[in-house]
């Protein structure tokens, strides 16, 4: 299709590019741009998707205006990617806990990943991957992030909003704690004494596990003044295992710096 | 009995199960009924059709942290004290589209928000919270700026209170004089005794509500003075209980000495106890969205992909979040330590400089849904046992 057919008049000039890239993942982030059914009539109008694989066929060549990075790097070719990428992007928004933090997937950097291999491959030989799973922030500047497992897609339409209006997207960075209070979900761990992650974990998801009276598991990631020692502290004073409070920190955002120094040492106190 | 109303200041009495009438005349004359029920664990503020949606026979054990329901050996519908909601968000509530915008020719058109919901009428206001709607009256009503949602809601709100006939462990309105007696703020105050509801108007409305309900009828010198016991005899109690020691596996008893607090934190302001709080702090902002009294919010203006239609929308915040201190050179208060101090001084300090009352009610919320159970009476003590 020609850029030109099927235009309206009013369409802007020069539309700003985006183009999603997918890393280690499961195309479920990816998946909320085509999710936000109500919006994406306007945002392809506002924008040009010069690159997105799981939407359209067709690609159009670099440099963009906004590149939505999916996934972790977890191969040597992913980190030469991402390099190439980043020089193609003006800005580089990553989109989801793999590209923020590493994923689920990170929970290998804690394991021997050969043995993996050897254990779950018949031809190990294929395999080449890194040791790690790691953010893309490790590898590249990153110029905003989207949290979540998937991310929020009203958050994501805030960002291309706020990118194509030219201000700076407005994405909260205090607790769960304050989605679930506003709501008027009663608090899971005060009345019901389940170990929860809300208060350290930042907002956005519109706090849906607590609403279901369950934990939060900190698919979001750290809040911004995290405290995570205080909080695992209080719940081991409830009768709490360190087991589980390791397995609770160590989740999708697990390798996240402050969820990452916390599950640490409560191994470390567990070995003691 | 027929007649129109019932004068403000009498006191009558309905037998416990003609309290359906009170709901029903309440949703008859328009009102949106919210009253006390049991919700995942926990008396919440939701709307209410039946008597036999209140908590009857239940308690609620609260500590610093925690919160149990427990079934009574009393049969109250109303013995359980005060729940994570409080009559704040049905006045202020905690998400609001004030204006909408609209860029029409170069010019923006500004369309108020009209208040569409229905007049709510809330029953099981306890005097704390009544206290704590009169501060946020001066709040969002006195002074140059009136706020204009929260007038509407306010000018139309109904409360029927409930004198409360015991205290958790985290209520201290003894000290902040604001309770346990309600003796005004009420449209209707009930009482409740073994068989029956003693009910005092403290309104016209009240008073014109009350007197279409079936059932009631004046009540003897003996039964008022009964009533009024009943709240004396719970001020004692909590006064002493807090003085003794508490029998092993119960609660601390909350009090707080409020002598002079204002100048005790004012000069206090690097006392070790600000870092002590701020290692048990998670600044998770629970002790604000449940204080009946932080009014703190943050207005942002949503526009969609053409900028041209924009919702100005008004959201619950809290001191201990980054944005609330966000100005051009950053964040002002970057430690959990100032923005613990910044809201404790706030509360018990500062707000008496600006409204001329403490911005504490004695609640306990902040203490029991603090998920490390802080507690700003021992914060307060401790500073004061070694203040310089």
């Amino acid at each position: 299709m020609s850029k030109t057919s099927n235009q309206k008049s009013t369409e802007p000039a020069n539309k700003p590019t985006v183009a999603v890239f997918k890393f280690a993942s499961c195309d479920g982030c990816q998946l909320s741009l085509l999710d936000a059914e109500d919006e994406l009539l306007a945002i392809a109008h506002h924008v040009e998707i010069a690159y997105f694989l799981e939407a359209r066929t067709r690609t159009l060549d670099g440099p963009y205006d906004i590149g939505l990075v999916e996934g972790s790097i977890t191969t040597e070719h992913d980190a030469e990617r991402i390099r190439d990428i980043r020089k193609q992007c003006r800005y580089l928004v990553t989109i989801g806990a793999c590209a923020t933090a590493g994923g689920i997937q990170s929970l290998r950097n804690w394991a021997d990943v050969d043995e993996f291999i050897q254990q779950v491959y018949a031809t190990p030989q294929y395999i080449s991957t890194l040791a790690t799973s790691t953010a893309i922030a490790d590898h590249v500047p990153v110029d905003f992030e989207l949290r979540g497992c998937p991310i929020n897609k009203d958050q994501l339409v805030e960002l291309i909003t706020a990118l194509v209006i030219g201000r700076v997207p407005r994405v909260p960075n205090y607790s769960v704690c304050v989605e679930c209070k506003r709501r008027g979900t009663v608090c899971v761990a005060v009345a019901k004494g389940i170990s929860c992650l809300g208060p350290v974990t930042q907002a956005g998801c519109g706090a849906i596990c607590p609403a279901f009276n369950r934990d939060c598991f900190g698919c979001y990631g750290p809040q911004e003044f995290v405290n995570v020692t205080s909080l695992t502290r209080r719940y081991e004073s409830q009768g709490e295992s360190r087991e589980h409070l390791v397995r609770l920190v160590r989740n999708f955002n697990g390798y996240a710096p402050a969820f990452r120094a916390a599950s640490d040492a409560l191994e470390e106190q567990s070995h003691e | 009995m027929s007649v129109s109303t019932i004068p403000v200041g009498s006191t009558v009495s309905l037998q416990k199960l003609r309290l359906q009438g009170l709901i029903d005349a309440l949703t008859n004359a328009g009102y949106q009924v919210i009253g006390p029920q049991i919700a995942d664990g926990a008396v919440v503020y939701d709307e209410l059709d039946s008597l036999e949606q209140l908590p009857l026979g239940v308690i609620d054990e609260q500590d610093g942290g925690r919160y149990r329901l427990e079934r009574s050996n009393d049969a109250g519908y109303f013995d359980h004290v005060v729940g994570p909601h409080s009559l704040k968000r049905y006045l202020f509530p905690p998400q609001e589209t004030l204006q909408q915008l609209h860029l029409k020719d170069g010019h923006w058109n500004v369309e108020p928000t009209p208040i569409h919901d229905k007049p709510v009428a809330v029953i099981g206001a306890r005097s704390c919270d009544l206290h704590a709607v009169a501060i946020q009256d001066r709040v969002f009503l006195e002074g140059p700026y009136v706020d204009p949602g929260y007038r509407v809601r306010r000018e139309r709100l109904f409360v029927v209170s409930v004198q409360c006939r015991r205290a958790a462990a985290t209520c201290f309105c003894h000290s902040m004089k604001t309770g346990p007696r309600a003796s005004r703020g009420f449209d209707l105050s009930l009482t409740e005794l073994d068989d029956s509801f003693v009910i005092e108007v403290g309104s016209d409305q009240g008073g014109q509500i009350l007197a279409s309900v079936e059932g009631w009828k004046a009540s003897s010198a003996a039964i008022v003075d009964q009533a009024k016991e009943q709240s004396v005899q719970l001020e004692r109690t909590m006064k002493q209980r807090a003085d003794a020691d508490p029998a092993a596996g119960t609660s601390r008893p909350r009090q707080l000495d409020t002598h002079d607090v204002h100048d005790l934190l004012l000069n206090n302001l690097d006392h070790p106890r600000w870092e002590q709080v701020a290692e048990r702090c998670l600044a998770c902002a629970n002790c604000t969205m449940v204080c009946p009294t932080c009014f703190c919010s943050s207005v942002t203006e949503v526009a969609d992909l053409t900028g041209e239609h924009v919702r100005r929308e008004r959201t619950w915040a809290s001191c201990f979040t980054a944005e609330h201190s966000l100005l051009n050179s950053g964040v002002v208060r970057n430690s959990t330590k100032s923005r613990y101090r910044q809201w404790l001084t706030h509360k018990l300090a500062t707000w008496i400089d600006q409204y001329d009352t403490s911005g504490c009610v004695g609640c306990g919320r902040c203490i029991t849904w603090c998920p490390v159970g802080i507690d700003l009476t021992e914060e307060v003590a401790a500073i004061r046992e070694t203040a310089s």
